[in-house]
């Protein structure tokens, strides 16, 4: 491998890259979103895309996922090289995506919502382990997936992918338009799901609720990584922060 | 009152062929969201397999049950993946005109080699002859065409509505792209929805092949019928296809007994009259 332009790695990290993205280019049909994105995420850590709405964190995430038509650059898994893999082969490396909007399907109740997406590999959370996280939803199994409530349907969207054994999990705004006391229960979520080794990519626009649970930031801009920097360096990042999210 | 229900018969039988073929039409639109104009010319290729297998190998009806509806499934299969495939995410008009295309096709070459007129297919001896109801005559055969298709119809609901395997159609239908995501190969999914709905065609070419016989043209003057009858009932539901299917069978043949000169236009004024009331259809999922 000669000359791989790496990101301006701001902070040294530690363990080995999980994912490792480098150079990566994004298309939406004839508009250019992502023009060079690089960053790695490593083994147990959970990562924060910042950045500005129609910064391109989304499409960012959609790429790994294999789900934009055309992508460049390179997209290593666990060391295999993604970059031009179908979504499915992808999902079945052990990589789980909960969307944005959250993908609760309208025509499924709870209990097929839930057992939806196939087991990839041993390992998952079992059902009684995901009530346990998720009580709501053991009383709710048979209401049509979009009677439940947004945070429940949240909960519903992150416990499906725990049952697939994916140990790589990439949220897109998990707490967009949630209440507090929500929020804090998603918060809980990621801090156990981390503890248990989880691997996670998260994308936010709420950065009060990322610092209670990232390990490191990189600040997307105009589908660019522009900087990066550890938790512990957060307070020392302040400005520059508001700055970029313009806060 | 025999000729009532004689004519109540007749469109039971109607409208079981009408159920299996605006069925095959709804699954097929759902998942590749295509209206599938060959739908006749399948269910034309299902009867003239049951008759190729009972002049050209000695295979009988029973058999023909099964084995039509697979090999005609299997053509069906190809078409997907060599043509409809490459048409995903176009308007819907280019999957019309190509599917049109195909049935033209299909139909002519039958056409060239057996003309258009009908040839005859034995009901099988197990379904000979008939029974006397008291109040009517019921044939044998035609009572076993709406029960076994009535079974169908209910057996294809059941994998849909109620199994893994069709919520992972279901939500194919909503959100491909997110169901892919999850590692389902939605590809492959949708090419064999596409060959279940094109057996469920076949199959009721072979049913209908001792009544109607075997013509190359078959499924052409049946198939417009049916899309009015899926016009009616709305392409986002199975159950609603079903029930249209067979209620407008029977409003034809009431219609028949009644009114005799509209017993061909009456779906077809059931057609307008839903689309100005509700243009999604009776079951219908706006789109």
């Amino acid at each position: 491998m000669a000359e791989v332009k790496m990101a301006e790695a701001p902070t040294k990290t530690t363990g080995t890259p999980v994912l490792s993205v480098q150079n990566l280019e994004a298309w939406y049909g004839e508009s250019h979103i992502l023009h060079g994105i690089n960053f790695n995420v490593n083994a147990g850590e959970v990562v924060t895309l910042l950045g500005r709405n129609g910064a391109g964190k989304t499409t960012t995430l959609k790429s790994v996922m294999g789900i934009i038509g055309k992508r460049t650059g390179s997209i290593r898994f666990n060391d295999q090289d993604i970059t031009r893999a179908a979504s499915d082969k992808i999902a079945r490396m052990g990589v789980a995506f909960c969307p944005e909007e959250r993908g609760i399907f309208a025509s499924l109740d709870v209990r097929e919502n839930l057992l939806l997406p196939p087991i990839v590999r041993p390992g998952g959370l079992s059902l009684d382990q995901i009530f346990e996280l998720f009580p709501n939803l053991k009383e709710r199994l048979n209401s049509q997936g979009t009677k439940l409530s947004g945070g429940e349907q949240q909960m519903l969207a992150i416990a499906r992918i725990l049952r697939t054994g994916a140990r790589f999990l990439m949220l897109d705004e998990p707490t967009e338009g949630l209440a507090p006391v929500i929020i804090q229960q998603i918060g809980h979520t990621i801090a156990r799901l981390k503890s248990e080794g989880f691997t996670i990519l998260l994308v936010e626009q709420n950065f009060r609720f990322a610092a209670t649970v990232a390990d490191r930031y990189y600040i997307v801009e105009h589908g660019k990584v522009i900087d990066g920097f550890a938790n512990s360096e957060l307070q020392a990042n302040m400005d520059k922060l508001h700055t970029y999210l313009g806060v | 009152m025999q000729a009532l229900y004689a004519q109540l018969l007749v469109g039971l039988i109607n409208g079981s062929f009408y159920a299996l073929l605006s069925l095959g039409l709804a699954v097929i639109f759902g998942m590749l969201n295509i209206i599938n104009f060959a739908h006749g010319a399948l269910y034309m290729m299902g009867a003239f397999c049951a008759y190729f297998l009972l002049n050209l190998a000695g295979i009988g009806y029973w058999p023909a049950l099964i084995i039509a509806p697979i090999v005609v499934g299997i053509f069906g299969m190809i078409l997907e993946r060599t043509m409809l495939q490459w048409l995903s995410g176009l308007d819907h008009l280019y999957g019309l005109l190509l599917t049109f295309g195909i049935a033209l096709i299909v139909q002519g070459v039958f056409q060239n080699y057996f003309g258009s007129s009908g040839l005859p297919y034995a009901i099988p001896d197990e379904l000979k002859g008939g029974m006397n109801l008291g109040f009517m005559f019921l044939p044998i055969y035609r009572g076993w065409v709406v029960v076994f298709s009535l079974i169908v119809c209910l057996a294809t609901w059941y994998l849909i509505e109620k199994t893994r395997l069709g919520a992972n159609l279901r939500a194919a239908t909503e959100n491909p792209t997110l169901v892919r995501a999850f590692g389902i190969n939605v590809p492959r999914m949708i090419t064999l929805t596409y060959g279940l709905g094109v057996g469920l065609a076949a199959l009721a070419g072979v049913l209908s092949a001792p009544i109607n016989q075997v013509r190359p043209l078959m499924g052409a003057d049946l198939i417009i019928v049916v899309f009015a009858v899926v016009v009616i009932g709305g392409m986002g539901s199975i159950m609603g296809s079903i029930i249209t299917g067979f209620s407008l069978g029977v409003i034809e043949g009431l219609t028949k007994y009644f009114y005799p000169e509209a017993s061909n236009t009456v779906v077809f004024v059931l057609m307008v009259l839903v689309l100005l009331v509700k243009p999604t259809g009776l079951t219908g999922r706006a789109a």
